[in-house]
Parts: structure tokens; C-alpha cells; sequence
């Protein structure tokens, strides 16, 4: 049961001494309160409720826009690297290709980096530098996302096509197996500029998630560590990260969610092709960037329908992703019970 | 205290709508609406502000891409819709749907080839359409060397670059393509949106503009307009005729001469790879689409109106804006088929050329 609110509670105390004769009668007051709490329940039901109707709307209406297309190409659709708006043949390989390996490249840049930050926040920095370095992590956060493709395409592709593709391409475009992953002209556009663009756009999450994971150990259990001679790489490998490891895989989570629905960003850098190429510099395409590029002048019910599908597909891997993040965070709050 | 507010509001409200109602049923229409080609944007944008200034009429424009005009006009959500591509007499025929060419413009291809100057680049369709097949690769290729003797072209590698959305633009140019090679028009063809064979893809003009002028040696094509006022370095096509020339308004209409529109039933009219000594070969005309039959008639010959005022006062606005305005011959055309297509419900003509006064 919960408690009676405050102003009931001295209404009743007030009654139980003296009648004030300006009082209402105690029982109508305490039935409009139950009143008022009822509707405000069933208002804020209704709320709740609304989320779900708005996703199960969502899917639905992509379903129902994206049939044509997967009747037409049935399950050949996610493996067909087809997009032809001249003879209306398409599949999804080349847009879900490109959406997984952006979204690949910018975790293996972001989760070193944002792994370094937080532990750098948590356990290593002075106390008067914690504050500027996490709201400056906060502030990348805040950037519009159009802003990061725009500093892409005019400061970061510059940079990459005249000083690093270069010289990737030289020293490494040779060797064999990843050699390949290198090669090409060098354009400073690609799937590995829409990568490092989505790395830095995921680190703040990433970071933010790390930094207070690493937070909720306990610091007994460090102090113990160093107690017994412990270095601080020590502290972190066999004690931070066994006891956050589920946060800490949560968090990826969250980033990788952003990653692989970032539309704009992505749009600008990474040359927007319909074509699988196996280097990393050469461009490619996401099902954002996609729906993008063509939504808008898709004639035709096919195309149309086919852009609706991958829209669908983009919203099953996010929907698996984010479903599998918020599992193990809530392992983690479960864990956290029974450890402290 | 409540209840006066609320009759209040609602009687203000009826005042408004009445007052609303009273205008639209005086037949006096002080707006009109459209949307389409991004293309025609800037030049539709400066006659419906003069427009609006002179006669009050304010005519609101969403650019938002040829192909999303056919589709808010199909909805009729708009008074007219916009299309940089032609729409064929069958399709105007579903819809109901008369289609007129505003303007006309050319598309260009630009390069950034370090060390060559603008228009000192040649090049013919089919070598253009080989290009854009990834088939030439590299810019001292001896197709480009034969075309251009005398011009020191780098041993470096093409990068093509296309549109990335839907576009009039791109309809224009790969319909040019398919004209000059067969190859292209088997593997390829032509539609707003293709599967490119190589390159990357810009999103827009300024997509396409900004690619270009990032990636060394890369080739690309836009408006005519965006080359100019982006001062981007273009290449010369040869036409036809055998011709090399430069993109300029005087070879948009010398293209446009060459073509007879009154044998293009619904103006179906493609103007590339027109014959002529003069003329540009990527050339083509923005369409505007209203409905034949219109519902409410007074909306109809608004938008005639304006569009009749722009053929008769918005040449200079659109030459100074490096548009190529449409023919009076063609002009004389469009206004005789208004009058006899375009009708309310019952059979009376929407507009007639006494209901303009100049």
C-alpha cells in the first residue's frame, strides 16, 4: 500500500484536534484525491501504451510497405547484390554489407579509445581534470550528426586522401590477404572515412557507459589489489573489467545501435555506391544512406517497396542489437545486487 | 470565466474562416502552390517574389526532387507539380495530367584534372559513356589522348562520380548516354536513378560539385548553373555534327532551335543530341505538370497566370540566372493548348489569353 499523500496526512491530523470551519469534510477530500490519482494513473497508462501502438504501428507499416518487394524477391532479397532502378531488380546485400562494416570499423577504433577514456576518467585522472574531460566527451555527444559528416567531407577526407590513404596504400596495399583491404585510389571517401566518422560519433556513448560501469566497483575490492602490489593495469584487467565486463559489453551495445542507424554523417563520406568492394577506401553504401539518397525520388511501387524493406531490415538488426544491449545491462543491475 | 474565453476563441475562429471562405469564393486566389525539380528552384524562386510584388499572388515552391512533384500532384496535395524529365503523352494521360516546358538548361561535365584548364578538355559521348562504364580507367588513356593532341594529361586514375538520389539531372544525362552508346543503353539505360558501373556518388548538385572538386581526378556532371557559379573547369563535348563546343546559354539554344515541338504531342521532348553546328548535346527543358480538368478553376488559371506572366516578363530573370527561356514560338504553343486542354468540370477553358492583361 502506498502512503496517503502529504496534504491528506495533515488534513487528518488537523481533523483529529480542532474543526477549523473552513475545512471541507475530510472523506469528500480523500475521495477526490483517490480520484484524481486514478485518472492520473490511467493518463499516464495511456502514455505508455502510446509507445507501444507507435512501434507495433511502426512495424507494421513496414510490412505492409515493404510486401511487394519481399514477395517479389522473397528471401533472395538480403542476398542479392541487385539494385537496378532501370529494371526495378534490387536486394539488400550491398546496403547491409556496408552498414555492418561501418558500423565494425567504428567499434574496433571506438571501444579502445573509449575504454582508455573512461579508465582514464575512473582511475587515473586527478580529480580536478575528471570534470573538464567528461564534459567535453558529453559535448561531442551534443554535435549534430550533420555537422560530423560536413567536418568529414571538408576537414577529414582531405587529410586521409592526401597524407594516409597514400601511405597506407604503399606500405600495406602489397602484403598479402589484408593487402586488399587498401587498395584503391586514394579519395579520402569510402567505407573506412564513414567508419572513423562513426567511430568518433559513438565514443561519447561508449565512453559514458564505460566510465560509470567502471564507477560501480567497489573500492574495496581495488584497494585490496593494490594492498597486495597490484599496478594499476593489473587493478583494471583482473578487477575492473571481470566485475563490469556486462556493462561494459552493454555499452558497445548502445554505440553499435547509433552506428548502424547514423544517417547523415554517413551520407556525406562514404560515396554512396551500390557496389560490394573488398577495400576499405573504396565506397560503398548503408541502408541509411541509402533511404537518404533515394526515398525521396523513388518512382515506382517496386523501388519504393524495396526501400521500405530495407528500412524493415534496418529495423530488425537495431531492434536485436538494442534488445541484446538492454539484457545484459539488466544482468548487470541484477549482478550488482549481490555483490555489494 | 471559462466558458467566455472558449466563445471567445470561437467566435474569432468563425470570423477568420468566414473571412477566409469570403476570399476563396470571391475567385480571388492570392496563393498558389507547387512542388518538383530542384533544378528550376532558383529561377522559379525570383519570378514568384517579383510576381508576388507586383500582383500580390504568392507562389510557394517545395524543391524537394522531380519525382516527389509527380507524386505530390498525383496526390493533388499541390496546384502543380514539377519534373525535370518529361513524363510520356500515356502516363500524362493516366493522370489527367498536361505537362509544359518552362525552362531550359544544360548539363556539364566537370573535371578536376590537375594541370588542364577549363574547356580544354575534350571529349565525345561515346568516350564520356566508356568513362562513366569504368571502361576508360585512367585519364592519359590513348581514347582520351587521340580526342585531345597537344594537351598533357596525367598518368592517374578516373574517379567517376554520379548522383546519389533520384534526379532530373541524372535522367538528362544517362538519356544522352544511351543516345551515343548502345552499350550503355543495353547494360545501363536511362531513368532518374541507375546501377552505376563505377564511381561514387554525390547526394545533389553541391553532392556532386563538392566530390569533384575533392577527388584529383575525377569527372562528374551537373547543372550548368552550379559549373558557372561554382566556377568549376568543364570539358567540351562534340556534338552531333562532329563539333566541339563549349556549355554556354547560346549552345542550350541552338540545341533547343534545332527541335520541333509542335510534333511532340503532350511536349514530350527530350533535347539531347540535337543536330546543329552550335549545338550543346546534354540539353534539356524543366516541365511543369497541372491537371487538364481542375476542380476549383479560379486556383487553375491562378497558376496559369503566373506561369504565362514568367514565359511574357521572366526571360532577363532567367538569363541572368544562367537559364535558356523557352522559345516564343514555343510560348505561342503551350498558350494555344491551355486554352483548349485545360477546363473546369463542365467543358469552359481555365484560362484564355483575354483573361491576361498586359
Amino acid at each position: 500500500m502506498t502512503a496517503p499523500p502529504f496534504f491528506l496526512q495533515q488534513m487528518n491530523m488537523e481533523t483529529g484536534l480542532e474543526q477549523p470551519a473552513t475545512t471541507a469534510d475530510p472523506s469528500t477530500v480523500l475521495q477526490r484525491g483517490v480520484r484524481l490519482d486514478s485518472i492520473f494513473r490511467g493518463a499516464t497508462l495511456v502514455t505508455a501504451l502510446l509507445v507501444f501502438a507507435a512501434v507495433i504501428s511502426i512495424v507494421i507499416m513496414l510490412y505492409i510497405g515493404a510486401y511487394p518487394a519481399l514477395h517479389k524477391f522473397g528471401l533472395g532479397f538480403l542476398f542479392s547484390t541487385a539494385w537496378n532502378p532501370v529494371t526495378e531488380d534490387f536486394g539488400a546485400l550491398v546496403s547491409i554489407f556496408g552498414t555492418l562494416v561501418t558500423s565494425a570499423i567504428a567499434l574496433l577504433i571506438a571501444v579502445p579509445v573509449s575504454f582508455g577514456i573512461a579508465l582514464f576518467i575512473t582511475q587515473i585522472a586527478p580529480d580536478w581534470l575528471k570534470r573538464p574531460i567528461g564534459t567535453a566527451i558529453e559535448l561531442l555527444a551534443a554535435i549534430p550528426s550533420i555537422i560530423y559528416g560536413m567536418w568529414g567531407l571538408f576537414v577529414l577526407a582531405p587529410l586521409l586522401a592526401d597524407y594516409i590513404q597514400p601511405w597506407v596504400t604503399e606500405h600495406l596495399g602489397a602484403w598479402p590477404l589484408v593487402g586488399v583491404l587498401f587498395q584503391g585510389p586514394p579519395m579520402g571517401i569510402g567505407m573506412f572515412t564513414a567508419g572513423l566518422i562513426l567511430a568518433i560519433m559513438v565514443i561519447p556513448f561508449i565512453a559514458a557507459v564505460m566510465r560509470d560501469v567502471f564507477e560501480v566497483v567497489p573500492p574495496v575490492l581495488k584497494e585490496s589489489a593494490y594492498g597486495l602490489g597490484a599496478t594499476t593495469w593489473e587493478v583494471v584487467w583482473n578487477i575492473v573489467l571481470p566485475y563490469t565486463r556486462v556493462g561494459v559489453v552493454g555499452g558497445i551495445m548502445l554505440g553499435l545501435g547509433r552506428a548502424l542507424g547514423e544517417t547523415m554523417a554517413v551520407t556525406f563520406v562514404i560515396g554512396n555506391a551500390q557496389r560490394i568492394s573488398p577495400s576499405l577506401f573504396m565506397p560503398g553504401s548503408t541502408i541509411s544512406s541509402a533511404l537518404a539518397n533515394e526515398f525521396t525520388e523513388a518512382v515506382g511501387q517496386m523501388y519504393t517497396s524495396s526501400l521500405i524493406a530495407l528500412g524493415l531490415i534496418l529495423f530488425l538488426i537495431t531492434f536485436i542489437v538494442l534488445a541484446l544491449a538492454r539484457l545484459l545491462l539488466m544482468r548487470l543491475a541484477a549482478r550488482e545486487g549481490t555483490h555489494s | 470565466m471559462n466558458t467566455k474565453i472558449v466563445k471567445r476563441v470561437l467566435s474569432s475562429a468563425t470570423l477568420l474562416l468566414m473571412a477566409l471562405y469570403g476570399v476563396a469564393n470571391a475567385g480571388e486566389v492570392n496563393a498558389i502552390s507547387g512542388a518538383g525539380a530542384t533544378f528550376p528552384y532558383p529561377v522559379y524562386a525570383k519570378w514568384a517574389e517579383t510576381y508576388a510584388r507586383k500582383t500580390g499572388v504568392k507562389m510557394n515552391y517545395q524543391s524537394i526532387g522531380s519525382g516527389g512533384g509527380i507524386k505530390q500532384i498525383n496526390a493533388k496535395t499541390v496546384d502543380f507539380g514539377a519534373s525535370d524529365a518529361p513524363l510520356k503523352p500515356e502516363a500524362l494521360d493516366k493522370g489527367g495530367l498536361m505537362q509544359f516546358p518552362m525552362v531550359m538548361g544544360g548539363v556539364v561535365p566537370v573535371v578536376n584534372v590537375p594541370g588542364i584548364k577549363p574547356g580544354k578538355l575534350k571529349l565525345s559521348g561515346k568516350l564520356l559513356a566508356e568513362i562513366y562504364m569504368g571502361d576508360v580507367k585512367k585519364w592519359d588513356d590513348s581514347r582520351i589522348k587521340a580526342l585531345n593532341k597537344g594537351v598533357k594529361l596525367p598518368h592517374s586514375s578516373i574517379t567517376v562520380v554520379h548522383r546519389s538520389d533520384g534526379s532530373g539531372t541524372t535522367w538528362i544525362f544517362t538519356n544522352y548516354l544511351s543516345k551515343v552508346s548502345t552499350d550503355w543503353a543495353n547494360k545501363v539505360g536511362n531513368n532518374k536513378a541507375v546501377a552505376w558501373p563505377a564511381g561514387v556518388g554525390g547526394k545533389g548538385n553541391e553532392g556532386v560539385a563538392s566530390y569533384v572538386r575533392r577527388i584529383k581526378g575525377s569527372i562528374g556532371y551537373v547543372e550548368y548553373a552550379y559549373a558557372l557559379q561554382n566556377k568549376m573547369s568543364y570539358a567540351k563535348l562534340e556534338n552531333k555534327d562532329g563539333h566541339f563546343v563549349s556549355p554556354t546559354s547560346a549552345s542550350f539554344q541552338a540545341a533547343a532551335a534545332n527541335a520541333d515541338w509542335s510534333d511532340a504531342p503532350g511536349f514530350y521532348m527530350v533535347l539531347t543530341d540535337q543536330p546543329g553546328k552550335a549545338s550543346w548535346p546534354i540539353t534539356g527543358a524543366t516541365f511543369i505538370l497541372v491537371y487538364k480538368k481542375q476542380d476549383k478553376p479560379e486556383i487553375g488559371a491562378a497558376v496559369l497566370k503566373f506561369f504565362d506572366w514568367a514565359y511574357h516578363h521572366g526571360g532577363k530573370m532567367a538569363q541572368k540566372l544562367d537559364y535558356v527561356p523557352m522559345p516564343a514560338s514555343v510560348v505561342s504553343l503551350v498558350e494555344k493548348t491551355w486554352s483548349e486542354e485545360i477546363t473546369d468540370g463542365s467543358g469552359n477553358a481555365t484560362w484564355t489569353k483575354s483573361m491576361v492583361q498586359r
